[in-house]
């Protein structure tokens, strides 16, 4: 699988950007002072709308064949409209729910990605509320397991 | 240009804010209860239109609790706090000005948005975007001033057919709700002025309007008549650039168990005057009295009553736990009577100066001479350093551990939004 270097990291939660107030006055300024943009920050590349953003954790395989595991942590935005295609977390009568959403041709329907579970139809007396569009999932790798 | 404001105001906010990550309640009666699960502090529209009331105590609805399936939450104030900064961030996206009035509500400019978009429209794309963004139900009120903007939200929460948005800046819709709304309903006429006002034959808003101004400043207060002024339309209450120190510092929390003997009353007064006194050092402030007070569960017919409270001058202002945790403990042994069942304490700082307002004690020498002061602010700032970096190491002897007196949160929810372990599940 090919691989970019997008840049290097920062392990910090806040965007950091050096500010370089005023020239050195003394000595060679280094030659890299000019190529220095920014560290990179996560949330830059997860989080659009930080005041519409919520974070869920992923029970069950419903969504596996979309690359979406049990203990994932999705990254969820309100204020996106859902489209059709979107994944989205789903609030149901009973539980909240991470589902793909078909809107066409009708009825509308939530489908999982894995063809051990059924598709969900939302008839027209049923309460679907989009609770928000998941952007990203966040998963952490376990260390020395070979499978 | 005329001035417009607008009140945007969560409907049932800690409510919503539980109900928000529960679907499975979408339908079901919610209320909150107070610290330590006292009395209910907010309720969902269905447990308002099952009649239970605002500050009644949990334990008198444990019928109806059960009869209706009522969910009971304890105070959940990391996710409503969280819940509540969302929404005002929403908010000043939104609009030039944004004035945080309380936890679920804000005052916003709208000073000129009309020559854009009508206003009522503009009230309807925040309450759109704010459910949109946040997940929050609010109602708006728009109006030339900030007490007719309270009514007309008042209005928008009140009647349904306003779609939960008032727009009150025609003069001649604002005195057809003043003729409608009790005087009791005016921001700032709480239920004591309304009974006097209603004395004298002021029983809607629009009769206090309508009122002589001269008259009711003699009659009541300035105050009064400003409120009078702005319901006639005349902005009189200016934004707040930087909201006024504070005048208070209170720390009191009722006892899981009732506590009886003196030693247990001394070591949560004394933690209570700790804690306001770290307040107090956290706002840069001195206090110059400090009130305690104890008493036994009101709600308890059956067993004997008391309360009381006892306040002292300060010799000179200070931010000094020592004098603070010794002048409190010196307040309650002086008031403490034995044989009570003691359900709540507390402790109130007040006369708080800054720094530039404080003035040394002539007469109390050693805190000029022999740079006691210095010496004290020295000691305390250790002690809040270091019970900044782990929380309450550091106390006066007096105090029990800072276990003994947490709070009875029996049916607190997840902190859904702040905490990476208690995040909602989906399936």
């Amino acid at each position: 699988m090919p691989c970019i270097l997008l840049g290097d990291y920062a392990s910090f939660s806040r965007l950091n950007i050096p500010l370089f107030l005023e020239r050195v006055s003394a000595g060679f300024p280094s030659p890299a002072e000019d190529y220095v943009e920014k560290t990179l920050d996560l949330n830059e590349l997860c989080i659009q709308h930080p005041a519409s953003t919520f974070f869920v954790r992923v029970q069950g395989e419903s969504m596996v064949e979309a690359g979406i595991l049990p203990e994932d942590v999705l990254v969820v935005d309100r204020s996106l409209r859902a489209k059709h295609g979107d994944i989205i977390i789903a609030s149901l009568e009973s539980e909240m729910t991470v589902k793909q959403l078909h809107l066409t041709p009708p009825p509308v329907r939530l489908l999982p990605r894995n063809p051990a579970y059924q598709p969900m139809i939302i008839d027209a007396d049923m309460v679907l509320e989009v609770f928000g569009v998941v952007t990203n999932v966040v998963r952490s790798l376990k260390r020395g397991v070979s499978s | 240009m005329k001035q417009v404001y607008a009140l945007v105001d969560c409907n049932n906010f800690y409510a919503s804010c539980e109900k928000l990550f529960r679907p499975d309640l979408r339908e079901t009666p919610v209320v909150v209860l107070s610290n330590n699960d006292g009395c209910v502090v907010a309720r969902s529209k269905e447990a308002k239109a099952l009649g239970i009331k605002m500050g009644v105590p949990v334990h008198h609805i444990t019928t109806e609790i059960h009869q209706y399936g009522i969910e009971v939450f304890s105070s959940n104030y990391t996710l409503y706090g969280d819940m509540s900064r969302r929404v005002m961030v929403t908010l000043e996206s939104l609009a030039p000005r944004v004035d945080i009035y309380s936890i679920d509500e804000a005052f916003l400019d709208l000073t000129g948005i009309d020559r854009v978009v009508a206003f009522e429209d503009f009230g309807r794309q925040i309450k759109d975007i704010v459910y949109q963004n946040v997940g929050l139900p609010v109602c708006v009120g728009i109006a030339p001033t900030r007490t007719l903007a309270k009514l007309a939200n008042y209005a928008a929460k009140k009647y349904r057919a306003t779609g939960g948005v008032v727009d009150l800046t025609d003069a001649a819709r604002q005195r057809r709700l003043l003729a409608r709304v009790p005087v009791e309903e005016v921001w700032g006429v709480g239920r004591k002025l309304s009974a006097k006002l209603q004395a004298l034959g002021i029983v809607t808003a629009l009769q206090l309007a309508d009122t002589d101004l001269a008259t009711l400043r003699k009659r009541f207060s300035v105050v009064l008549e400003r409120t009078a002024r702005e319901l006639n339309g005349v902005p009189c209450l200016p934004w707040d650039d930087a909201p006024p120190p504070k005048k208070q510092i209170m720390c009191s929390r009722s006892f899981g168990q009732p506590l009886q003997a003196l030693s247990d009353l001394e070591e949560a007064v004394s933690h209570f005057a700790n804690r306001a006194t770290g307040k107090l050092r956290g706002g840069r402030q001195y206090a110059g009295e400090l009130m305690v007070f104890v008493r036994t569960n009101p709600f308890r017919a059956d067993v004997p009553q008391y309360s009381k409270s006892a306040s002292v001058r300060l010799v000179s202002a200070t931010q000094d736990s020592r004098v603070i945790v010794q002048q409190a403990l010196t307040q309650l042994r002086s008031m403490y009577r034995a044989g009570y069942d003691y359900a709540k304490a507390g402790i109130m700082l007040s006369e708080l100066v800054d720094e530039t307002g404080l003035q040394r004690d002539m007469f109390d020498l050693s805190s000029a001479n022999d740079g006691k002061g210095e010496r004290s602010a020295r000691l305390m700032a250790v002690m809040d350093e270091i019970n900044r970096k782990s929380r309450a190491t550091i106390c006066m002897a007096r105090e029990a551990g800072p276990a003994a007196y947490v709070m009875r949160r029996e049916h607190l929810s997840p902190a859904y939004t702040t905490n990476w372990s208690q995040l909602p599940e989906v399936r």
